[in-house]
């Protein structure tokens, strides 16, 4: 068999559809890779029976006509998925078995994948670091002791060792972007409203968004475009034709205008990082754009907001874990309310609790209007900022994170700046836009370290472009050794 | 008329209290089904048969707003001339019960669907209007089952989801009259509408009160109590009563009333205390995420405008003009629809004066007695009609009319067949009538030479003789007539 570590999902889609390959031998690959990798812990539950009988019955039926024709792909264990067990990383999930499929994952074996798996993830996809799952953390396959990033830590965690050939996350405050960054790998966070939240296990419904994960411009482009779409489940969810991503793919930035937001360049940010932006603006400039030096003044008002509004939101979304109809359920307690704090006490760990509890406090009367409320206005004012700039450019160029990965255990005892990790990403989902995570370059001790595009809302395309541009330019190469295999 | 001025007042040595009264009506909204999810509504299925995911909030699942259920809400709101809002807003009302899976309810807190309207009540002292604070829609709970088992609850989850609207008056009313009065008018409107059938067995509609007392003559409100879930007419007049006496008891002893919410115990006849203020939850109400505004646009209303049925009010004052019918008799035909339907019914084919009292007088009768609505009344409205059309041609008296009403409701029959059965025809034949007469009078020659003398009240008796011959089948008119010519030979 040939080995695929080298080949990119559009790749393999193509030795699928110009019948190099099968979709079985495909999916062998991924299962062997996956079975020699349970030192990365990237995976909570793996299907390899049916990945394989989906194999054998696309290899049989062959029908290239899908985006994704007979690609395995493992997904974050956020995506409720039919009759697999799907957690959320936590314990309070650990033995629920979804009767329905999630919209999202729906339309990716509807063009053709196959499920591989459900990757670990923080609980409830509320973290930083992937090490918040009841099941352990997954390891970053750039060094033994280093997180993947989160929430979606399993996924990047996958999709940079070649578990599977790209993978899809969610992204409720920086959740596939930063863990991209931290991977050397691409992520994209869609507009608000482009991918269906129907089926995914919310954390902060107003935040929460599905998007692509892969190792390059072209996959993600390709990703999107199979797991986007109008879904009338979704209230949220936009009515508009399906975009064709990557047909309309192209390298051409030549006249666009790029913001160069000053609220980014933050005190005690490693130079490094500042010098990996630099290199990004030389690249644009050198390809034909502008760039404009632009001001997102609310920027400093986005974490203390998001830590308002998504606590408060998941607070109420997570109420419904409460051992009454599915899910773990303690056997202590004399009646229902003990049987709910036994069952929320044990089933939840520190941080989903954590969280739970500022949300409770923030919507509590006497407090709404001074936090909820408040964060609600300032919202309104930083997404003002971006619709500002976005009549001077097409797209912002950013850091994706303050710093490259950080050791296991570095910040579990400091959730502040635990949460300082997402300053750049946290902008994007609160206004409700689209970005890209690529990989930018590498920092001095070797860890990839990412750059973001901004656009405004339904304009992915620009970014991916632009994207494409600079990944040519910048020519990314991670150095894994797979010592995991050894 | 004294009687008929308002006069309801706790009095007591030294003070007479005002009672102020407030509603909040729960009122399931008439749609298949339910407010977020395609489940059914339908009353009475085993239980968690009518569940879907989003009802019992998997991990996930996302609300979708029927629209039906928009539009049953706007059309009420338009019955009670209230102000529709076009922008309105779901929050979502947190708290924790085994019966409510998602651990909120959705509702409408600061920006309901319908604004401020009014409700017109009939009074015996007047017309009195009670305003109506706002209308919004939210989903009902799931019903839990405390006594199938001694150690568990078993919780059903058909109702959750359904849609509810709840109707909050403001505290303009006076008396557990005017309540009965009010819940009266609303459900008539509502059942006109076809938004909620109003079935306070089955829980369609259901209540809670708040109850305050002052001194008349008083004009700041005092402290009141909520009175939960009290799912009877006669219950919430005797909860009221009972409530106010309390708080005026507790006041005239110096002591203060506890803003607290309370329980009617219907075998003792006496609210207790169900939870403080203090106990009251903090329900962290925010606008749910999961669901966009909602914004309804001004034609949409207007269309439903247009399609509104004739309502009791309108109905009422055309019954009084075309019909000519007291405000009272047509208040009685209009208030509950199936009755003005019966009526109009009737009087397609028959005299309108006689139908209004037969179904005012005999009718209802029969129906308080059976305990039955009119939509089974054992008399179909045609045969109503029929019977009236008997006494309108002369056929038979209003006596022997209720003879074959009487028939009628037993067999259902109809009144034609029963009058040829029985041969219950009037006698309307002058020289027949003579016969019964002369019969009569010979047989009490000694009573016509009395009367002749001068004892007329003795013409009363002769009628009597001669309706029991005939078995009260003699035009009455015509044995009048004939007696009156005969006694004068």
């Amino acid at each position: 068999m040939s080995d695929l570590n080298q080949n990119t999902l559009s790749q393999i889609a193509n030795l699928i559809k110009t019948k190099k390959i099968s979709s079985l031998e495909v999916t062998k690959f991924f299962i062997k890779n996956i079975e020699k990798a349970k030192k990365l812990n990237s995976f909570i539950t793996t299907c390899f029976e049916k990945s394989l009988k989906n194999a054998k019955n696309f290899d049989s039926k062959k029908n290239y006509n899908g985006l994704l024709p007979g690609i395995p792909l493992a997904v974050k264990d956020l995506f409720c998925t039919k009759n697999i067990k799907t957690t959320a990383g936590s314990k309070i999930l650990e033995n629920f078995t979804p009767s329905y499929e999630s919209s999202v994952t729906n339309n990716l074996w509807s063009e053709g994948a196959i499920i591989l798996g459900k990757l670990n993830c923080d609980e409830f996809a509320m973290g930083s670091s992937n090490e918040t799952s009841y099941f352990g953390n997954a390891i970053n396959p750039i060094g033994k002791n280093l997180v993947p990033g989160g929430s979606s830590g399993g996924s990047a965690s996958a999709l940079a060792a070649n578990l599977t050939p790209a993978t899809i996350g969610t992204d409720t405050g920086g959740s596939i972007r930063q863990p991209a960054s931290f991977t050397g790998t691409v992520g994209l966070k869609p507009t608000y409203g482009l991918c269906s939240r129907w089926g995914i296990v919310a954390f902060a419904s107003s935040l929460d968004q599905a998007g692509p994960m892969t190792k390059n411009v072209e996959d993600c482009a390709l990703l999107l475009e199979a797991m986007s779409g109008y879904d009338p489940k979704d209230s949220t969810s936009i009515n508009k034709k399906k975009e064709q991503y990557s047909k309309n793919l192209n390298e051409n930035v030549k006249g666009l205008k790029i913001g160069i937001p000053k609220e980014y360049r933050i005190d005690n940010m490693p130079k490094e990082i500042d010098n990996i932006w630099n290199k990004g603006i030389d690249i644009l400039k050198k390809s034909g754009a502008t760039i404009v030096d632009i001001s997102l003044p609310h920027t400093n008002y986005a974490l203390p907001t998001y830590y308002i509004v998504a606590p408060a939101e998941a607070s109420s979304n997570l109420a419904r874990y409460d051992g009454v109809k599915y899910g773990y359920r303690s056997k202590k307690g004399k009646n229902l309310i003990e049987m709910y704090e036994n069952t929320r006490g044990e089933g939840f760990g520190r941080e989903v609790k954590r969280r739970v509890l500022i949300g409770t406090y923030v919507l509590s009367s006497g407090y709404y209007d001074a936090y909820y409320l408040k964060a609600q206005k300032v919202r309104k004012l930083i997404k003002n900022d971006f619709d500002e700039s976005f009549k001077k450019v097409d797209a912002i160029l950013t850091p994706s994170t303050p710093s490259s990965a950080f050791k296991f255990g570095e910040k579990t005892n400091d959730p502040i700046s635990m949460y300082l990790n997402d300053i750049f990403t946290v902008p994007v989902n609160l206004a409700g836009i689209p970005a890209i995570s690529i990989p930018g370059g590498l920092d001095s001790k070797g860890y990839p370290m990412g750059l973001q595009l901004i656009a405004k809302a339904l304009d992915e395309q620009t970014i991916l472009n632009i994207a494409l541009t600079m990944e040519k330019a910048i020519n990314f190469k991670n150095s894994i050794d797979r010592w995991w295999e050894k | 008329m004294e009687n008929d001025k308002f006069n309801y007042f706790i009095k007591t040595e030294k003070n007479n209290w005002e009672v102020i009264i407030g509603l909040e009506v729960h009122a399931q909204v008439v749609s298949d089904s339910k407010l977020f999810s395609g489940s059914s509504t339908k009353f009475g299925g085993k239980p968690n048969t009518q569940v879907s995911l989003v009802d019992s909030a998997f991990p996930g699942m996302l609300p979708v707003i029927n629209e039906y259920c928009i539009e049953q809400a706007v059309k009420t709101g338009l019955g009670l001339n209230a102000k529709i809002n076009l922008d309105s807003i779901f929050d979502r009302k947190n708290y924790f019960y085994a019966d409510l899976p998602a651990g909120y309810q959705i509702s409408q807190y600061k920006n309901p669907i319908v604004g401020e309207g009014e409700i017109n009540l009939d009074m015996p002292y007047g017309s009195k209007k009670i305003g109506i604070e706002r209308l919004h829609l939210e989903q009902d709970a799931g019903k839990s089952i405390h006594d199938l088992s001694p150690d568990n609850t078993y919780v059903d989850l058909n109702r959750s989801g359904v849609a509810l609207m709840e109707i909050v008056s403001k505290p303009d009313l006076r008396s557990p009259e005017e309540v009965n009065s009010y819940i009266k008018k609303l459900r008539s409107i509502m059942r006109y509408l076809g938004t909620c059938d109003g079935n306070m067995q089955e829980g369609s509609l259901r209540a809670d009160v708040n109850v305050s007392v002052r001194i008349k003559g008083e004009t700041k409100f005092g402290t009141r109590c909520e009175i939960k879930n009290v799912n009877s007419i006669k219950f919430m007049e005797m909860a009221i009563d009972s409530e106010a006496k309390r708080q005026v008891e507790l006041l005239e002893s110096g002591k203060s009333i506890d803003q607290e919410t309370r329980l009617f115990d219907t075998k003792k006849k006496e609210t207790r205390s169900m939870r403080l203020k203090e106990e009251a939850h903090d329900y962290r109400y925010f606008p749910d995420p999961d669901l966009l505004p909602l914004k309804i646009e001004k034609s949409f209303v207007e269309n439903l405008k247009k399609k509104l049925p004739e309502l009791p009010d309108q109905k009422k004052d055309r019954y009084i003009k075309k019909f000519n019918l007291s405000p009272y008799e047509a208040n009685v035909l209009v208030s509950e629809i199936d009755v003005s339907k019966f009526f109009e019914e009737v009087i397609k084919t028959s005299d309108i004066k006689l139908a209004k009292n037969w179904i005012i007088v005999e009718l209802f009768a029969v129906l308080n007695e059976k305990n039955i609505e009119i939509k089974k009344s054992p008399v179909t409205p045609k045969n109503l009609a029929i019977l009236i059309n008997q006494i309108s041609s002369g056929n038979i008296s209003g006596k022997i009319a209720k003879e074959v009403f009487d028939i009628m409701v037993k067999t259902g029959s109809s009144a034609d067949k029963i009058i040829e059965d029985k041969g219950l025809k009037q006698q309307s034949n002058p020289e027949e009538i003579k016969k019964i007469i002369k019969k009569v009078l010979d047989k009490h020659s000694e009573k016509v030479s009395e009367y002749k003398s001068g004892k007329v009240k003795l013409f009363g008796f002769f009628i009597g003789e001669v309706m029991k011959i005939s078995a009260g089948k003699a035009n009455p008119k015509l044995v009048n007539e004939i007696l009156k010519t005969e006694l004068k030979k």
